[in-house]
């Protein structure tokens, strides 16, 4: 059995990654500092139930998934299941791709994502509906495991899968319009909606 | 290369960069792409985005006091049962 010692020296290192992703989830600052210290607070009272030996972090982060499920669902009536609009695949790729030094005067593909500053990533990934959001942060940010993130979410694995191909469709088409807004590309008649 | 291929290459684009496909399939998709240069420019783009996005999403500065208010979780009995926690 861990002792409650042992989750104070271990857990603290993780306290940075836990607030980022609880920012992501709940879009506020106040709300994601209540929901660490309630992620810390249920870790410590259940460490008992901690097998030792396994992993940690993906530990904390369930129990940061689920807080934040209880909490902001319980002030909803019913849990948001929301849809996305259709995307296509590539969106992002066949729209700036290929445009390297052409329209940015830059080569390198990494160059050229420099340009979406930090705020425009996290405000197209907030902006996703929670069911879509979960699965983007835990995977995208957090590099957990389709199985890690199903057993976090209760959900089946084929739905974590759609929900982040369909995320990430949706925060590409966010991030084109970011840079459509900023003028670094010209618009492009969506092929799909405009016929 | 087919455009059978290469459309089967792309279906499994995202388990690729997720790192959850088999050894098998994983070598096959190395093997087109050794050969497609339209292939390996989409998964070089999608990939390099997902690391963007971890990069961008994962650089908060935690405000300050919140380590000092999680310790205090770890020496106070909140709900007065006569144990800390």
């Amino acid at each position: 059995m861990a002792s409650s010692d042992t989750f104070a020296e271990q857990a603290m290192e993780f306290a940075p990654q836990l607030y980022s992703a609880a920012l992501r989830m709940t879009r506020n600052q106040a709300d994601a500092e209540d929901l660490v210290q309630e992620t810390y607070l249920r870790g410590f009272r259940g460490f008992h139930s901690f097998q030792e030996g396994t992993n940690l972090r993906a530990w904390l982060f369930r129990i940061l998934t689920n807080a934040f499920i209880n909490k902001y669902r319980a002030k909803q009536r019913r849990p948001i299941e929301t849809d996305l609009a259709d995307v296509e695949d590539l969106y992002l790729y066949r729209r700036i791709g290929s445009l390297e030094s052409a329209a940015t005067g830059l080569s390198a593909e990494d160059q050229f994502f420099d340009l979406f500053t930090d705020d425009e990533v996290k405000q197209a990934l907030e902006d996703l509906p929670e069911n879509f959001r979960l699965p983007v942060i835990l995977a995208d940010v957090e590099g957990f495991s389709y199985k890690e993130i199903a057993e976090m979410l209760d959900i089946p694995i084929g739905t974590v899968m759609s929900r982040l191909h369909r995320g990430r469709k949706a925060m590409q088409r966010a991030l084109y319009e970011f840079a459509e807004a900023r003028g670094l590309v010209q618009h492009t008649p969506d092929p799909v909606a405009d016929g | 290369m087919a455009d059978d291929d290469c459309g089967e290459t792309i279906r499994e684009l995202e388990a690729f960069l997720d790192d959850e496909l088999s050894e098998e399939t994983r070598s096959q998709i190395h093997e087109h792409l050794d050969g497609c240069v339209d292939c390996l420019q989409a998964f070089d783009f999608e990939a390099e985005l997902k690391a963007v996005i971890r990069r961008k999403c994962s650089n908060d500065e935690m405000p300050p006091g919140l380590v000092a208010k999680i310790e205090r979780c770890f020496d106070t009995d909140f709900d007065g049962d006569g144990i800390i926690g």
